[in-house]
Protein backbone atom coordinates (compact mmCIF):
# COMPACT_ATOMS: atom_id res chain seq x y z
CA UNK A 1 0.00 0.00 0.00
CA UNK A 2 2.87 2.35 0.69
CA UNK A 3 4.31 1.99 -2.81
CA UNK A 4 0.90 2.53 -4.40
CA UNK A 5 2.03 5.93 -5.65
CA UNK A 6 5.10 4.69 -7.45
CA UNK A 7 3.72 1.98 -9.70
CA UNK A 8 2.92 2.65 -13.34
CA UNK A 9 -0.63 3.84 -13.95
CA UNK A 10 -2.55 1.70 -16.40
CA UNK A 11 -4.69 3.55 -18.89
CA UNK A 12 -8.36 2.86 -18.46
CA UNK A 13 -11.09 3.97 -20.72
CA UNK A 14 -13.66 6.23 -19.23
CA UNK A 15 -16.60 4.22 -18.04
CA UNK A 16 -19.55 4.93 -20.22
CA UNK A 17 -22.85 4.67 -18.45
CA UNK A 18 -25.16 3.56 -21.20
CA UNK A 19 -28.14 2.32 -19.23
CA UNK A 20 -28.74 5.52 -17.36
CA UNK A 21 -31.85 6.23 -15.40
CA UNK A 22 -33.82 9.35 -16.21
CA UNK A 23 -31.56 11.06 -18.67
CA UNK A 24 -32.91 14.55 -19.01
CA UNK A 25 -30.19 16.02 -21.18
CA UNK A 26 -28.87 14.57 -24.40
CA UNK A 27 -25.22 13.70 -24.37
CA UNK A 28 -22.78 11.21 -22.99
CA UNK A 29 -22.83 9.95 -19.44
CA UNK A 30 -19.80 8.69 -17.54
CA UNK A 31 -19.26 7.02 -14.21
CA UNK A 32 -16.58 8.74 -12.18
CA UNK A 33 -13.97 6.70 -10.33
CA UNK A 34 -14.48 7.01 -6.58
CA UNK A 35 -12.76 6.13 -3.34
CA UNK A 36 -15.04 5.61 -0.38
CA UNK A 37 -13.67 5.14 3.10
CA UNK A 38 -14.81 5.66 6.63
CA UNK A 39 -13.44 6.10 10.07
CA UNK A 40 -15.31 6.29 13.35
CA UNK A 41 -16.51 9.86 12.81
CA UNK A 42 -17.29 10.14 9.12
CA UNK A 43 -17.60 8.60 5.72
CA UNK A 44 -15.65 10.23 2.88
CA UNK A 45 -16.33 10.00 -0.84
CA UNK A 46 -13.60 11.15 -3.21
CA UNK A 47 -14.58 11.30 -6.89
CA UNK A 48 -12.56 12.09 -10.02
CA UNK A 49 -14.52 14.64 -12.03
CA UNK A 50 -12.06 16.10 -14.54
CA UNK A 51 -13.37 19.18 -16.33
CA UNK A 52 -16.21 19.89 -13.91
CA UNK A 53 -16.38 23.47 -12.66
CA UNK A 54 -17.92 24.11 -9.23
CA UNK A 55 -20.92 25.88 -10.78
CA UNK A 56 -21.65 22.84 -12.94
CA UNK A 57 -21.56 20.35 -10.11
CA UNK A 58 -24.77 19.31 -8.48
CA UNK A 59 -24.92 17.25 -5.34
CA UNK A 60 -28.40 16.19 -4.60
CA UNK A 61 -29.58 14.53 -1.43
CA UNK A 62 -33.08 13.21 -1.47
CA UNK A 63 -34.32 10.78 1.14
CA UNK A 64 -31.29 8.56 1.49
CA UNK A 65 -30.03 8.86 -2.06
CA UNK A 66 -26.99 10.97 -2.76
CA UNK A 67 -26.49 11.89 -6.41
CA UNK A 68 -23.39 13.44 -7.90
CA UNK A 69 -24.02 15.12 -11.24
CA UNK A 70 -21.24 17.03 -12.94
CA UNK A 71 -21.42 18.58 -16.38
CA UNK A 72 -18.32 19.09 -18.47
CA UNK A 73 -18.23 21.85 -21.04
CA UNK A 74 -16.71 20.77 -24.35
CA UNK A 75 -13.10 21.86 -24.12
CA UNK A 76 -12.49 21.99 -27.86
CA UNK A 77 -12.82 25.24 -29.76
CA UNK A 78 -15.17 25.49 -32.74
CA UNK A 79 -12.54 25.26 -35.49
CA UNK A 80 -10.66 22.24 -34.19
CA UNK A 81 -10.47 18.92 -35.97
CA UNK A 82 -9.50 15.62 -34.35
CA UNK A 83 -6.27 13.74 -34.79
CA UNK A 84 -6.37 11.40 -31.84
CA UNK A 85 -9.46 11.00 -29.71
CA UNK A 86 -9.11 8.76 -26.72
CA UNK A 87 -11.62 10.29 -24.37
CA UNK A 88 -14.87 12.10 -24.77
CA UNK A 89 -16.58 14.48 -22.42
CA UNK A 90 -20.10 14.71 -21.16
CA UNK A 91 -21.83 14.36 -17.86
CA UNK A 92 -20.58 12.50 -14.82
CA UNK A 93 -23.22 10.72 -12.84
CA UNK A 94 -23.12 8.52 -9.80
CA UNK A 95 -25.61 7.67 -7.12
CA UNK A 96 -25.23 6.22 -3.65
CA UNK A 97 -27.65 5.17 -0.97
CA UNK A 98 -26.68 6.49 2.42
CA UNK A 99 -27.25 4.59 5.57
CA UNK A 100 -29.21 6.22 8.37
CA UNK A 101 -26.14 6.83 10.47
CA UNK A 102 -25.16 9.83 8.30
CA UNK A 103 -25.98 13.27 9.64
CA UNK A 104 -27.43 14.69 6.44
CA UNK A 105 -27.37 18.28 7.68
CA UNK A 106 -23.60 18.32 8.10
CA UNK A 107 -22.44 17.07 4.73
CA UNK A 108 -19.53 19.06 3.32
CA UNK A 109 -18.31 19.13 -0.26
CA UNK A 110 -15.25 20.63 -1.89
CA UNK A 111 -14.06 20.49 -5.47
CA UNK A 112 -10.46 21.09 -6.38
CA UNK A 113 -8.58 20.32 -9.58
CA UNK A 114 -11.36 18.09 -10.78
CA UNK A 115 -11.57 16.03 -7.59
CA UNK A 116 -14.66 16.15 -5.39
CA UNK A 117 -14.34 15.44 -1.73
CA UNK A 118 -17.53 14.78 0.16
CA UNK A 119 -17.51 14.48 3.92
CA UNK A 120 -20.45 12.69 5.42
CA UNK A 121 -20.31 12.89 9.22
CA UNK A 122 -21.96 10.17 11.23
CA UNK A 123 -24.68 10.99 13.73
CA UNK A 124 -23.51 11.42 17.28
CA UNK A 125 -25.22 8.26 18.46
CA UNK A 126 -23.57 6.22 15.72
CA UNK A 127 -20.04 7.11 16.79
CA UNK A 128 -18.78 4.15 18.77
CA UNK A 129 -17.77 4.86 22.32
CA UNK A 130 -15.42 2.84 24.41
CA UNK A 131 -16.91 1.96 27.76
CA UNK A 132 -14.51 1.60 30.57
CA UNK A 133 -15.19 -1.30 32.86
CA UNK A 134 -14.67 -0.44 36.46
CA UNK A 135 -13.06 -3.06 38.55
CA UNK A 136 -14.64 -3.88 41.86
CA UNK B 1 -35.24 -17.03 -77.34
CA UNK B 2 -33.47 -20.11 -76.17
CA UNK B 3 -29.95 -19.02 -77.15
CA UNK B 4 -30.50 -15.69 -75.48
CA UNK B 5 -31.53 -17.31 -72.19
CA UNK B 6 -28.67 -19.69 -72.51
CA UNK B 7 -26.22 -16.86 -72.82
CA UNK B 8 -27.85 -14.63 -70.26
CA UNK B 9 -28.50 -17.28 -67.67
CA UNK B 10 -25.03 -17.83 -66.26
CA UNK B 11 -24.25 -14.18 -66.24
CA UNK B 12 -27.42 -13.21 -64.47
CA UNK B 13 -27.34 -15.95 -61.84
CA UNK B 14 -23.68 -16.33 -60.96
CA UNK B 15 -22.79 -12.83 -61.95
CA UNK B 16 -19.18 -11.96 -62.09
CA UNK B 17 -17.53 -14.31 -59.57
CA UNK B 18 -14.89 -11.66 -59.04
CA UNK B 19 -17.43 -9.01 -58.17
CA UNK B 20 -17.55 -10.03 -54.51
CA UNK B 21 -13.79 -10.01 -54.31
CA UNK B 22 -13.75 -6.65 -55.95
CA UNK B 23 -16.18 -5.33 -53.39
CA UNK B 24 -14.13 -6.77 -50.55
CA UNK B 25 -10.98 -5.26 -51.94
CA UNK B 26 -12.64 -1.87 -52.10
CA UNK B 27 -13.84 -2.17 -48.50
CA UNK B 28 -10.36 -3.13 -47.37
CA UNK B 29 -8.89 -0.16 -49.16
CA UNK B 30 -11.39 2.14 -47.59
CA UNK B 31 -10.52 0.79 -44.14
CA UNK B 32 -6.81 1.08 -44.77
CA UNK B 33 -7.27 4.62 -45.99
CA UNK B 34 -9.20 5.52 -42.89
CA UNK B 35 -6.66 4.17 -40.42
CA UNK B 36 -3.67 5.21 -42.46
CA UNK B 37 -4.71 8.83 -42.38
CA UNK B 38 -5.22 8.70 -38.65
CA UNK B 39 -8.73 9.98 -38.82
CA UNK B 40 -10.59 9.98 -35.53
CA UNK B 41 -11.19 6.57 -34.13
CA UNK B 42 -12.06 5.70 -30.57
CA UNK B 43 -9.30 3.18 -30.05
CA UNK B 44 -6.67 4.20 -27.53
CA UNK B 45 -2.96 3.65 -27.36
CA UNK B 46 -3.44 2.07 -23.93
CA UNK B 47 -1.08 4.50 -22.27
CA UNK B 48 -2.03 6.76 -19.37
CA UNK B 49 -3.19 9.50 -19.59
CA UNK B 50 -5.86 9.24 -22.27
CA UNK B 51 -5.17 12.06 -24.66
CA UNK B 52 -6.98 13.99 -27.35
CA UNK B 53 -5.03 15.71 -30.10
CA UNK B 54 -6.77 18.30 -32.25
CA UNK B 55 -5.71 21.07 -34.57
CA UNK B 56 -6.97 24.26 -36.07
CA UNK B 57 -5.33 26.63 -38.54
CA UNK B 58 -2.63 27.90 -36.20
CA UNK B 59 -2.20 25.40 -33.38
CA UNK B 60 -2.22 21.82 -32.30
CA UNK B 61 -3.99 21.11 -29.03
CA UNK B 62 -3.31 18.26 -26.65
CA UNK B 63 -5.72 17.59 -23.81
CA UNK B 64 -5.53 15.01 -21.08
CA UNK B 65 -7.62 14.28 -18.02
CA UNK B 66 -5.46 14.31 -14.89
CA UNK B 67 -7.81 14.98 -11.99
CA UNK B 68 -6.27 15.83 -8.66
CA UNK B 69 -2.79 16.39 -9.96
CA UNK B 70 -0.60 19.30 -9.05
CA UNK B 71 1.10 21.31 -11.77
CA UNK B 72 4.52 20.67 -10.24
CA UNK B 73 3.99 16.92 -10.63
CA UNK B 74 3.48 17.17 -14.40
CA UNK B 75 6.48 17.38 -16.68
CA UNK B 76 6.14 18.34 -20.32
CA UNK B 77 8.84 18.60 -22.93
CA UNK B 78 8.51 19.29 -26.62
CA UNK B 79 10.73 18.73 -29.62
CA UNK B 80 10.12 19.62 -33.23
CA UNK B 81 7.21 17.23 -33.68
CA UNK B 82 7.07 15.22 -30.48
CA UNK B 83 5.77 15.92 -27.05
CA UNK B 84 6.32 13.98 -23.89
CA UNK B 85 4.15 14.13 -20.79
CA UNK B 86 5.26 12.43 -17.63
CA UNK B 87 4.53 12.67 -13.96
CA UNK B 88 3.27 11.01 -10.90
CA UNK B 89 -0.22 11.01 -9.54
CA UNK B 90 -0.15 10.82 -5.79
CA UNK B 91 -3.14 9.88 -3.69
CA UNK B 92 -2.30 10.66 -0.08
CA UNK B 93 -3.02 8.18 2.65
CA UNK B 94 -6.16 8.91 4.58
CA UNK B 95 -5.11 8.11 8.10
CA UNK B 96 -4.47 4.74 9.66
CA UNK B 97 -7.83 3.74 10.99
CA UNK B 98 -9.90 4.04 7.84
CA UNK B 99 -11.76 1.22 6.20
CA UNK B 100 -12.10 1.34 2.43
CA UNK B 101 -15.38 0.46 0.76
CA UNK B 102 -14.35 1.39 -2.77
CA UNK B 103 -10.98 2.11 -4.21
CA UNK B 104 -11.18 2.93 -7.89
CA UNK B 105 -8.96 5.99 -8.26
CA UNK B 106 -5.50 5.14 -9.42
CA UNK B 107 -2.17 6.50 -8.36
CA UNK B 108 1.25 6.00 -9.84
CA UNK B 109 3.78 7.13 -12.37
CA UNK B 110 3.16 7.72 -16.02
CA UNK B 111 4.99 8.79 -19.10
CA UNK B 112 3.71 9.22 -22.58
CA UNK B 113 5.13 10.30 -25.91
CA UNK B 114 2.89 11.86 -28.53
CA UNK B 115 4.00 12.47 -32.08
CA UNK B 116 2.33 15.39 -33.73
CA UNK B 117 1.17 15.40 -37.33
CA UNK B 118 3.47 18.32 -38.16
CA UNK B 119 6.26 20.46 -36.77
CA UNK B 120 5.71 23.04 -34.06
CA UNK B 121 7.30 26.18 -32.71
CA UNK B 122 8.73 24.76 -29.47
CA UNK B 123 9.42 28.20 -27.98
CA UNK B 124 5.76 29.12 -27.98
CA UNK B 125 4.25 25.97 -26.47
CA UNK B 126 1.92 26.80 -23.61
CA UNK B 127 0.39 24.48 -21.06
CA UNK B 128 -2.41 25.14 -18.62
CA UNK B 129 -4.09 23.03 -16.00
CA UNK B 130 -7.70 23.72 -15.08
CA UNK B 131 -10.26 21.60 -13.23
CA UNK B 132 -8.14 18.51 -13.68
CA UNK B 133 -7.70 18.89 -17.44
CA UNK B 134 -4.30 19.55 -18.90
CA UNK B 135 -4.36 21.63 -22.08
CA UNK B 136 -1.26 22.13 -24.16
CA UNK B 137 -1.34 24.61 -27.04
CA UNK B 138 1.37 24.01 -29.61
CA UNK B 139 1.65 26.70 -32.31
CA UNK B 140 2.45 25.26 -35.72
CA UNK B 141 5.74 26.25 -37.26
CA UNK B 142 5.41 28.78 -40.07
CA UNK B 143 5.65 26.37 -43.05
CA UNK B 144 2.91 24.19 -41.53
CA UNK B 145 0.36 26.99 -41.35
CA UNK B 146 -2.18 27.20 -44.14
CA UNK B 147 -1.65 30.11 -46.52
CA UNK B 148 -4.46 32.03 -48.06
CA UNK B 149 -3.85 32.27 -51.77
CA UNK B 150 -5.51 35.02 -53.63
CA UNK B 151 -6.83 34.30 -57.08
CA UNK B 152 -5.83 37.07 -59.46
Amino acid sequence: MTDMNSKEIQAREKKDLSAAPEQTKPGLLFTPAVDIFENDQELTVVADLPGVKPQNLEIDLRKNTLSIIGDVETPEGPGETDHIREFRTGRFFRQFTLSEVIDQSKIEASLKNGVLRLKLPKLEKAVPRKIMVQAG
Amino acid sequence: MFPKTFIDFPEWNVGNPFLDFERMRRDMNRLAERFGKGLPSFSTAGVFPLTNVTEDGNNYYIRAELPGMKTEDIEISATNSNLSISGQRIIPREGDNVRYHRREREAGKFSRMISLPGSIDTDKVEASFMDGILTIVLPKSEPMKPKQIEVK
